[in-house]
């Protein structure tokens, strides 16, 4: 059995929040580079531009990408074979989160409850998903999610008979929904079967993959291409200001599910799309 | 760079000045902006409904939704791009009651703002959404003037230079998104967007 201390994992966590936020990654940067060359409008290729500059002065001069530094999600994947001593490993997610926002020049961006908002000043808690596997690692799985775009997401539960149009139409709504105000050009993370929060959670996972790298099953790999395509021709564009580049992509996952079941779960991301790993 | 087609403002704006502007207008602002989001706006328009002074005077004014991370040393603001704004359409139209002349924003306003908009000769601007590092390249000072308690909510009084926005609806009704959705849709989407579905 492999063991780790708890302290290495608030050490890790804190520098993933800021890596995530000062630099956008190689994937996203390829898709701007591509974007700009195929925006027929004028105003969205303004966008894009400034978009790409954005992430190099974020990138060099170590400030924020975007001012919502975001809500931290972390999928911890922990080997059956690794123990923690030392702590708790949510509270030493939550002690990264505080000293990567507080030393970072982060934003604080959560508050204490739904109805009494007070800022908790520091950015905790992080939103902490762990699962056991099989090995003596720990995988660390970190997104920055905006709030603007998260409020754009959304869950249905499809019925068989809608089967993959329905869920097709379902996501296409979800883009058209979200319009101008998620950001776009967007990515959708998409999960579909489970359960109401399975799929939500296969959601989030999608967007962990690198944007532009192919699904592995080859039939959700043509379904992302013709959804992103469709969206693409919704006319939204970056910043809603009208264009071609509603949609950078669209990641689906599925997994089983109930004989009367088709739920289906749209995360809304923005551009910003700020995610980092490590392997401990 | 401002091109020839930029419109070059410098806030506080006047009707005339308002009235000057069309949806898809790139602007340049050189001047005050105020700052305000959600939690500003709901004690600004708690004190109206109660009959209170505000404690900024809005006469003119732009507001530019939006709220900060924390400045590293020697800096005077950290990333610095817009809010949602439909988010404060809540609250928009009685700011605009008292002579409030911009938001600066993104994403779409409400059919009654966009209302409000026309009858009080005011101006939505559009900000790029997650530009937050290079618009904050052009703000010169910020000073919190009121509610600083609220940290990154709070109310803050801006000087920037040749601060990038365009015009997302004038006071003739005009909406960019409207527009530029159905300029660059396929026609199902054009005809579905202006039936309103």
């Amino acid at each position: 059995m492999r063991i780790i201390e708890a302290r290495q994992i608030a050490d890790t966590i804190a520098q993933l929040c800021m890596d995530a936020n000062y630099h956008l990654g190689a994937d996203m940067l390829a898709a701007f580079d591509r974007a700009v060359q195929t925006e027929r409008s004028p105003a969205g290729r303004e966008a894009l531009t400034m978009l790409k500059e954005n992430a190099r002065i974020a990138r060099t001069e170590r400030l924020p990408y975007c001012q919502d530094t975001g809500f931290v999600i972390c999928f911890a994947d922990i080997g059956q074979d690794l123990h923690i001593t030392g702590g708790l490993l949510e509270d030493a997610i939550n002690e990264g989160v505080r000293r990567g926002y507080t030393q970072g020049y982060l934003r604080a961006s959560i508050v204490e409850g739904p109805f009494r908002r007070k800022n908790t000043g520091d950015n905790t808690p992080a939103v902490v998903h762990a699962q056991l596997v099989p090995g003596d690692r720990l995988s660390l799985r970190l997104m920055a999610k905006g709030g603007g775009c998260e409020n754009r997401s959304q869950f249905k539960m499809c019925t068989p008979a809608e089967g993959l149009e329905g869920a097709k139409a379902f996501i296409l709504d979800c883009i058209r929904n979200a319009g101008p105000d998620a950001c776009p050009p967007l990515i959708a993370g998409v999960g579909i079967g489970g359960t109401f929060e399975k799929a939500a959670l296969l959601s989030k996972r999608a967007l962990f993959r690198d944007i532009g790298t192919p699904n592995p099953d080859a039939e959700l790999s043509a379904l992302e291409h013709e959804i992103l395509n469709e969206a693409n021709t919704l006319g939204i564009g970056p910043q809603g200001y009208g264009g071609d580049t509603t949609a950078f992509a669209i990641h689906i996952n599925t997994c089983p599910c109930h004989i009367a079941s088709l739920p289906v779960a749209v995360t809304i991301e923005c551009h910003a799309h700020r995610h980092q790993s490590a392997v401990l | 760079m401002a091109t020839a087609e930029t419109r070059l403002l410098t806030p506080p704006l006047a009707a005339t000045d308002v009235k000057g502007l069309r949806a898809g207008d790139r602007v340049r602002f050189s001047g005050v902006l105020l700052t305000a989001r959600d939690a500003a706006h709901q004690r600004l328009v708690a004190r109206i409904d109660a009959g209170q002074p505000l404690p900024i005077d809005l006469h003119g004014q732009v507001l530019y939704y939006v709220g900060p991370t924390p400045p590293r040393p020697g800096m005077v603001i950290g990333a610095a791009g817009p809010t949602t704004g439909g988010r404060m359409d809540a609250y928009a139209s009685k700011l605009m009651a008292l002579g409030l002349k911009g938001m600066i924003g993104k994403g779409s306003r409400s059919r009654a703002v966009r209302e409000a908009m026309r009858q009080h000769t005011c101006v939505y601007f559009g900000a790029v959404g997650g530009a937050g590092a290079l618009l904050s390249k052009h703000i010169r000072s910020a000073e919190v003037v009121a509610y600083a308690d609220l940290g990154t909510e709070a109310v803050r009084r801006l000087i920037v230079e040749d601060f990038p926005g365009i015009v997302i609806n004038d006071v003739y009704g005009n909406d960019l998104y409207e527009d530029g959705r159905s300029k660059y849709a396929r026609p199902e989407e054009s005809k579905r967007s202006s039936e309103g579905l």
